[in-house]
């Protein structure tokens, strides 16, 4: 299920999207993480939502920090740049790139040590800033890189592969980005093909901070009886708040559900997001609701997971910023420098 | 004896922070100025804000000394609660200017100095009933009579006053009202002039008068910088600031859409991670910060060393280790620049000497860091940051374009051009680069920290890791061909003595050149500009037998970069070192200098007098 062929032979299935492009272009290097491992189904998901949405590869940077999860970004998307930062220190490369050129789509990688422990900091400073990127942590309450210490996201009274029990509470990443004003917040699970794709695809659509937790075991470590982040732990505690259909801007919108069973919310550049409704009290547009619907399902012991929260109208860094609708790093000299002339001034003032 | 002097005094306003005495003191020293007599001015502001003491000293030199002299001739006590120490600060012969409305006891005062007391309190609070005025005006009543004791042009104040306020008109009148107020007051009931006068005198030229943070942050704008990410710390916060006010006013587009963006990040670690995302990406970027915050730094600093992205990291100097003295200036960030991170890794370094250079080494960076592709220092330091000096005018040559170094473009990938993002296609040791998002299928590649190949692929084969790391070092010897040179003043005859400085030394160095030439000590003397070193600083040291090399530092820290990259004798080269949190002074070098020079083979003094 994670392995990623790479054979060269073409099959049928090799179907190109608008660009042109087969789902091959969006793939990258052959993957060097362990067979099984829930990061290679992330990264999976991460080539079917680009090609689905039909997104130039080389138009997408893609950013991590240090760990096993940080190691996918070679493993998707070949065509776009990367680049594997220091361990937790991802959102601020990535908000600084995003500065120079807001025309490319930004994609961060990080795990929930990366994020969660050593840069707990730097993602919620992000959040709060309002960058626009999608943010993916691949969750496996462990350190994989490594091999297998707890990390930040560990739940209290889980196992740990050698018999330890963990004893601090865990940090929800979820819980926090909504609290920092991410505008869009959702969680999945890694075994979740069909509830993980169109939630990247609507977080890549998405002009604002986008934030998914992905919970993605890890086989090595933290797959065993007694871990909170096993595949079977998660499969059976996981409750899906909504499903989710992205329907593209071009695409013909047809209504084949039973009305007051789901809503639809446009993002703004005309992207549709068709939530299907699970959970009866939770409205994905209302962070209160939102909040109070995670803490509720999270004390009665279930993993809520799908869009949690979307708001369709956001706002992001630049606009805080006030910068110009280009990128700063295509400026030339005439934009950037003031001149002699000015200088001649300058200099007047300070006689 | 009263001290008696023109044109060569120091006076110091004790005033208390947060009362207006800034601007008012401010007005003092440009109205030297303008009389066309040079001067130096420095902001002493503990960091320890009980009383909220400062201190504003103006050294007036027609001789053109810039660097402090120490010493104080004319004491403006304005702060009771420093009163005791600033008094016994007062050379004998000085004079103290102080506010006598309320009566102070006569044994805390000093014999030996003479007293002026002007009723400051009384006479504002007669002329003017709001509180704040009365704060306000006292200052500029200050002024007004020490124009008369010092037999200042009254023109240039009253002059300077028109210009500062030209667009609030309403509030020239009662300026000059409080100006005049003073002055008359003073030569009414005052013998005026004292011992200490100024004479005007052409000797300022076109020269201007500004700090070094703001120069720096000039140059970023003139450099094309447009990221700048910064986390607040003494004394760097002004560069930032700076750098907002300068981009604001040249870089805002009619619909007020900015041509920039600046960022005040969480920390110093997320301030150099923006900078380099944003460096990768194409922009150029810097960051402020002090001796912490570059520890901080530490990690990131290796990486883009390692991954090969420009960066600028202005580095305003302050006195460590840890918090140390954050208000007090040193040069001691000199090799935690130089080595800054883990691993092998060595950094361009700039050193400015005054304002006008960091202007210029403020642009500088910027070409620095696109051509090498590597983070560059410009160390600046709190006497060279935060003080107003007297410096060349800023120039600009509208020619001038930037230079973004090794960066393949779309066309050139399109036409088959071999890209290697670690491949040194003509022995320069610098590789090509590509920005993301050029080309839909060539020219990607993975930026990492992890060792690679001249691909980029990763790899922990031995071989190709040694390959890197000696084009790493060949980058590095091209750096020094292209980092700014040192620049050599010789001594009126050969001299055997030698002595090396950089950055805010050079005022005070050259004030102690002339008077060690004076005293028989002749050195020929070299300006260190910018680490790689050039081949002229190793060959400065050996041409002479003995070099004095003069720091703000314990540790003689520049001493330690010639002796380690040059593979010195470190016996050749005799440290002299200031690093009590204030600037260094002519007297010092001279002193240090003289004691050690003596023992070597100079010309002695009475030898020298017998030959002329
Ligand atoms: C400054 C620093 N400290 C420690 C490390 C060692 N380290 C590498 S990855 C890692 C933890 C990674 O955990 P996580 O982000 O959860 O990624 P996973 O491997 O679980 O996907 C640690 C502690 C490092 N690279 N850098
Ligand atoms: S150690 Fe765990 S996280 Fe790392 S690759 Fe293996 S399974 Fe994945
Ligand atoms: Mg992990």
């Amino acid at each position: 299920m994670t392995f990623l062929n790479k054979s060269r032979f073409h099959h049928p299935q090799l179907a190109p999207n608008a660009l042109g492009l087969t789902r091959r272009d969006y793939e990258g290097a052959i993957s060097t993480l362990c067979a099984g491992c829930g990061h290679d189904s992330i990264s999976a998901a991460i080539i079917q939502a680009c090609f689905e949405l039909d997104l130039p590869p080389h138009r997408i940077a893609k950013l991590s920090g240090i760990g096993c999860s940080s190691k996918t970004p070679t493993y998707f998307l070949g065509a776009a740049h990367g680049f594997n930062s220091v361990h937790g220190r991802m959102p601020s490369v990535l908000t600084g790139a995003n500065l120079a050129n807001r025309d490319l789509v930004y994609l961060g990688v990080s795990g929930d040590g990366d994020s969660a422990s050593i840069g707990l900091g730097q993602f919620a400073h992000s959040i709060r800033r309002g960058v626009n990127m999608t943010y993916i942590v691949e969750n496996n309450g462990v350190y994989g890189l490594t091999k297998g210490q707890f990390s930040a996201t560990s739940d209290k009274g889980s196992k740990a592969k050698k018999g330890t029990i963990n004893t601090d509470e865990p940090i929800d990443m979820v819980a926090m980005a909504l609290q920092l004003g991410a505008t869009f917040v959702g969680r999945s699970f890694s075994g979740d093909k069909a509830q993980l794709v169109p939630l990247i695809k609507a977080a890549l659509r998405h002009p604002g901070a986008a934030f998914i937790d992905c919970i993605s075991p890890c086989v090595a470590f933290n797959n065993h009886e007694g871990s909170t982040k096993s595949f079977d732990f998660v499969r059976a505690h996981n409750e899906a708040v909504n499903r989710l259909d992205v329907i593209l801007g071009r695409d013909h919108i047809e209504a084949e559900y039973e009305p007051g069973t789901a809503i639809e919310v446009t993002q703004h550049d005309g992207t549709v997001l068709r939530l299907r409704k699970l959970a009866e009290e939770h409205d994905p547009t209302d962070r209160v609701s939102a909040m109070n619907h995670l803490q509720e399902r999270k004390a009665a012991g279930e993993i809520v997971t799908g869009l949690i929260f979307v708001d369709p109208e956001p706002e992001e860094l630049h606009d805080h910023l006030g910068t110009i609708a280009g990128p700063l790093n295509a400026l030339g000299d005439a934009d950037l420098c003031p001149g002699a002339a000015a200088l001649e001034k300058v200099n007047a003032a300070l006689r | 004896m009263a001290l008696t002097a023109t044109n060569d005094f120091v006076v110091k306003f004790a005033n208390v922070n947060g009362s207006g005495s800034a601007s008012a003191n401010q007005l003092f020293a440009k109205s030297i100025l303008r009389m066309g007599i040079p001067i130096a001015s420095r902001n002493i502001f503990p960091s320890n804000i009980q009383g909220l003491p400062t201190w504003f000293e103006v050294r007036v030199s027609g001789a053109g000394h810039l660097g402090r002299r120490g010493g104080v001739d004319l004491m403006v006590a304005m702060n009771p609660q420093t009163w005791d120490r600033d008094v016994a600060e007062i050379e004998p012969g000085g004079y103290l200017f102080y506010d006598s409305t309320r009566p102070i006891p006569q044994s805390r005062f000093r014999q030996d100095i003479t007293v002026i007391g002007v009723p400051l309190t009384a006479m504002c609070n007669e002329a003017y009933d709001d509180p704040r005025q009365r704060q306000l005006f006292k200052n500029i009543i200050y002024v007004g009579a020490l124009s008369a004791l010092l037999d200042m042009d009254p023109e240039a104040p009253a002059q300077l006053i028109r210009e500062q306020f030209r667009a609030k008109e309403k509030l020239i009148q009662p300026n000059l009202d409080a100006l005049k107020m003073g002055r008359d007051w003073a030569m009414a009931n005052l013998s005026c002039p004292l011992g200490l006068t100024l004479a005007r005198m052409d000797a300022v030229g076109d020269r201007i008068f500004t700090d070094g943070n703001s120069a720096a942050a000039l140059g970023a704008v003139y450099g094309g910088a447009t990221v700048c990410a910064w986390y607040p710390i003494t004394p760097s916060t002004s560069l930032a600031e700076g750098y907002e006010r300068y981009a604001r006013k040249f870089r805002t587009n009619p619909d007020g859409t900015k041509r920039y963006a600046i960022v005040q990040a969480e920390d110093e670690l997320a301030s150099i991670g923006m900078v380099i995302g944003a460096g990768w990406n194409g922009a150029r970027a810097f960051t402020a910060t002090s001796g912490p915050g570059i520890s901080l730094m530490g990690e990131f600093v290796g990486l883009a060393y390692f991954a090969e992205i420009p960066a600028v990291i202005f580095d305003v100097q302050r006195a460590g280790p840890s918090t140390g003295m954050p208000t007090r200036t040193q040069q001691s960030d000199v090799l935690a620049a130089a080595y800054a991170s883990h691993g092998d890794t060595k950094h361009v370094v700039l050193l400015p000497e005054d304002p006008h250079e960091c202007f210029i080494m403020g642009a500088d960076a910027f070409d620095l860091a696109d051509r090498l592709q590597t983070p560059i220092f410009v160390l600046l330091d709190l006497d060279i940051g935060m003080n107003d000096w007297l410096c060349e005018p800023f120039h600009w040559d509208d020619a001038r374009r930037m230079d973004r170094g090794k960066v393949m473009t779309a066309e050139e990938l399109e036409e088959g051009k071999t890209f290697g993002r670690y491949l040194d296609v003509d022995g320069d040791g610098i590789p090509f680069r590509t920005w993301p998002g050029t080309h839909p299928t060539k020219g990607s590649f993975f930026t990492r920290g992890t060792s690679r190949d001249r691909y980029a692929r990763y790899t922990e084969e031995g071989a190709a890791y040694v390959d890197n790391m000696q084009r790493l070092l060949r980058k590095f010897d091209t750096a020094k061909q292209i980092v700014p040179r040192p620049v050599e003043t010789h001594a009126k005859q050969p001299t055997p003595l030698g002595v090396i400085f950089y950055g805010s030394t050079s005022a005070a160095m050259r004030e102690a050149l002339e008077a060690l030439e004076a005293d028989g000590i002749h050195l020929d003397a070299l300006r260190v500009r910018a680490f790689p070193f050039h081949d002229d600083v190793l060959d400065f040291v050996r041409r002479h037998e003995r070099v004095f090399l003069v720091e703000q530092n314990r540790d003689a820290q520049l001493r330690t970069l010639v002796v380690n990259e040059g593979e010195i004798d470190p016996s050749r080269i005799v440290p002299v070192l200031h690093y009590d949190g204030t600037p260094i002074t002519a007297r010092f070098i001279r002193a240090a200098i003289a004691d050690r020079a003596s023992a070597t083979n100079v010309i002695p003094l009475s030898r020298m007098g017998a030959a002329e």
